[in-house]
């Protein structure tokens, strides 16, 4: 009885420094985001009080929200796939013998090594009308000077482009190390019975990366909500909120209002889109993925 | 053991003779933020200001933090604020008065000065830059690095437009005339620009005040966005762009320009008084400086940061944190300042100091924020600041990319405004 006990609190106290983390950083942050979510904003003169549901039918009104809501699904279409997909390009070309080939990885990751906020202050000036690097290429062939991130049609673009040069290279290295681990009698199999490349990779490399594919994806997902360094730099969300973010619109409406109720509503929501999001690719990916 | 016991005694002798001293020896220990808002060495200049300040004033001693801009040093300060370690007194963004207030962050300086002679101190400043710095009848921020827009001009892009380099664009119509000269056809050279990110309600403010018409009540707690003089001037910064095609279309980045300009690629720039030390020294053409053209009359906010005095601080803390404020801002102190940055002198008095008096005679255009004061008013502040200067940016920035028409884009924000602002009147 007594041995048992002892058990139990050997076990306890092996879970203790866990779950004291685990509660103080995760779990009371957001029960505290949600209770903050129902309160008003309160200031000196107006003290925050209980009201229920406001904050969130305020947020069904108000269209900036749903703005950035649909910015942010277009960011993550636009950066998610097409990162992948280039990622695992650039792995398989750097996984041949070529020479150069460590120089040539590098290459491929030195943007992921450069904080946000460098390659932001890179790109800006890329970007710039006239004087920007791109704008001077084109020049160079004749075509006429853009303003990329003063237009609302190109804002969003000219930041999925940024976001996929920096992240595909970052991918890149989990594609080569699950590369690496893939064993060559495979592709010598696969030649010896007359298959193409197209059909080696398509039936056999391919499903043996899905492990990594999925957690790239999870990750690419994320960063595609939680990465908005680059805007403080490039446009702060403008012009007229064509390149918000919600977690750059949960930042204003925290520092640049005060209003940490709102935030905390809006964030409701970011964290409930991600759960979501989460908890699909675990259930619906898995089953397609095939651990070793 | 004994001599371990001697020991013992002296070391607590020592202490406690210590704790005894110290108390009357202890100086005033002061933290302050500052923010900066346009690039350059300014942050020398400030730390270089604390540290004469510290050799004058041996009691006291000065945390001076760079703060980054204007936004990030307020959310320092109210940060520092809540987790119960505040700063006693920061620079911020003028603009500022009212969430201070409201938060209950700042205390008023006619509550801190107690003489005749500090009363009338509040007084030696510009009014115009006062007019940011009160209200409710009190004055809760003194002027520090101020500034008003002005016009920067490539004269040699002048002369090779066949325009006289000493004559910039007094008038709207002129604007529009000498723009379309300047503007060359092949894209290498634009006519004018006026930012349009970072702060596009301070420019819009200068056009608005050309068109006579301020965009705020005193009391902070009304706009005008939506009067037709508002709606005009914006209208007319549209069309520099998309009809009279002397200014790119869409947005014009805030950051960039300066470099726009040093590089040639824009005539005439639309830019804080702060950029004018640095202009001036990076310039490879001879560059010329004027007041804002006018359409009714001439106008321009003013914008900037002042000092303000924190309320959760000591009697004592708040001496030595005015005694700071009175060295910072005095005409010597405001003088070297200017020069140093191109920010505006704050008074009279620092226009009439030896020093910055042979400056001006030298370099004339140091002067053009100062004479265009008459003309200037105050800057987009109200109550829910950030919001309702947010309604106004975005809808500068959807009529100047097209996405709205200029009346549709100011009645909206006017809205919003309207809604945001009901309860504070």
């Amino acid at each position: 009885m007594s041995r048992n006990f002892m058990r139990h609190v050997y076990g306890w106290l092996l879970l203790t420094p866990a779950v004291v983390l685990l509660i103080s950083f995760t779990h009371y942050p957001t029960v505290a985001t949600i209770i903050d979510s129902l309160f008003s904003k309160g200031t000196a003169i107006r003290p925050s009080r209980f009201v229920g549901l406001a904050n969130y039918e305020m947020m069904i009104e108000d269209p900036i929200f749903w703005k950035v809501l649909i910015n942010n699904a277009w960011f993550a279409v636009g950066t998610i796939p097409t990162s992948i997909i280039l990622a695992i390009i650039m792995a398989l070309l750097v996984n041949r013998s070529l020479p150069g080939r460590s120089l040539v990885r590098m290459a491929y990751f030195t943007p992921t090594i450069l904080p946000m906020i460098a390659v932001a202050n890179i790109w800006l000036f890329f970007y710039s009308p006239d004087i920007g690097l791109i704008d001077q290429v084109a020049g160079f062939f004749g075509i006429g000077g853009h303003n990329w991130l003063g237009d609302p049609a190109t804002v969003l673009p000219s930041i999925i482009i940024m976001t996929i040069w920096k992240e595909a290279g970052f991918f890149m290295i989990f594609y080569l190390a699950a590369l690496q681990n893939i064993p060559p009698e495979l592709e010598e199999a696969a030649r010896l019975e007359g298959s193409t490349r197209w059909y080696y990779f398509r039936r056999v490399l391919f499903p043996l990366l899905m492990p990594t594919t999925l957690f790239v994806m999870i990750n690419a997902v994320l960063n595609s909500f939680k990465l908005v360094d680059h805007l403080f730099v490039l446009t702060k969300g403008g012009p007229d909120n064509a390149s918000n973010l919600l977690l750059f619109y949960i930042f204003e409406s925290a520092f640049s209002y005060f209003d940490t109720n709102y935030a905390a509503t809006l964030t409701v929501v970011l964290l409930g889109l991600l759960a979501v999001m989460a908890l699909m690719q675990f259930y619906f990916l898995d089953k397609r993925v095939h651990y070793r | 053991m004994l001599k371990k016991r001697n020991f013992i005694i002296v070391v607590v002798a020592v202490a406690f003779c210590w704790a005894m001293i110290s108390p009357a020896q202890a100086e005033t220990e002061l933290t302050m933020y500052y923010p900066v808002a346009v690039g350059g060495p300014l942050t020398k200049i400030v730390d270089g200001m604390v540290a004469d300040f510290m050799k004058e004033n041996r009691d006291i001693k000065v945390k001076a933090i760079y703060a980054g801009n204007y936004n990030d040093a307020r959310i320092k300060a109210l940060a520092a604020l809540r987790s119960g370690k505040p700063a006693q007194l920061s620079v911020m963004f003028s603009i500022d008065i009212y969430e201070m207030i409201e938060q209950d962050a700042i205390i008023a300086f006619d509550d801190v000065a107690e003489t005749p002679e500090e009363k009338a101190w509040l007084d030696s400043f510009y009014p115009t830059l006062m007019e940011n710095g009160r209200t409710a009848g009190k004055t809760w921020g003194i002027p520090f690095q101020r500034s008003t827009i002005v016009m920067y001009y490539n004269k040699e892009a002048f002369k090779a437009a066949g325009l006289d380099p000493e004559k910039p664009p007094e008038t709207w119509d002129q604007l529009i005339a000498m723009g379309k000269k300047l503007t060359k056809a092949d894209g290498s050279q634009w006519g004018v620009m006026i930012p349009s990110t970072g702060y596009p309600y301070w420019m819009f403010g200068a056009l608005t005040m050309q068109n006579d018409q301020v965009l705020m009540n005193d009391a902070g707690n009304e706009t005008y966005f939506d009067s037709p003089a508002v709606i005009e001037a914006l209208q007319f910064w549209r069309d520099l762009g998309s009809k009279h095609k002397s200014m790119p279309e869409g947005t014009i980045e805030w950051g960039t320009l300066r470099k726009n300009f040093l590089e040639g690629k824009t005539a005439i720039m639309w830019h804080s008084t702060g950029n004018l030390t640095i202009v001036k020294s990076k310039a490879k053409f001879d560059f010329g400086v004027a007041m804002l053209p006018a359409k009714k009359r001439r106008g321009t906010p003013t914008g900037g940061g002042n000092f303000y005095i924190f309320k959760q601080t000591s009697a004592q803390d708040r001496k030595a944190a005015m005694q700071l404020i009175k060295f910072m801002t005095s005409p010597e102190r405001s003088a070297e300042w200017s020069m140093k940055t191109g920010y505006m002198g704050i008074s009279q008095a620092a226009y009439e100091t030896p020093k910055l008096k042979q400056y001006v005679k030298d370099f004339p255009y140091a002067a053009v924020a100062r004479d265009q004061l008459e003309y200037a008013t105050a800057e987009l502040s109200t109550y829910q600041t950030g919001r309702v200067r947010k309604a106004l940016d975005d809808a500068i920035q959807a009529a100047l990319t097209g996405a709205k028409t200029p009346e549709v884009a100011l009645r909206e924000a006017q809205a919003l405004s309207e809604r945001l602002l009901k309860p504070y009147r």
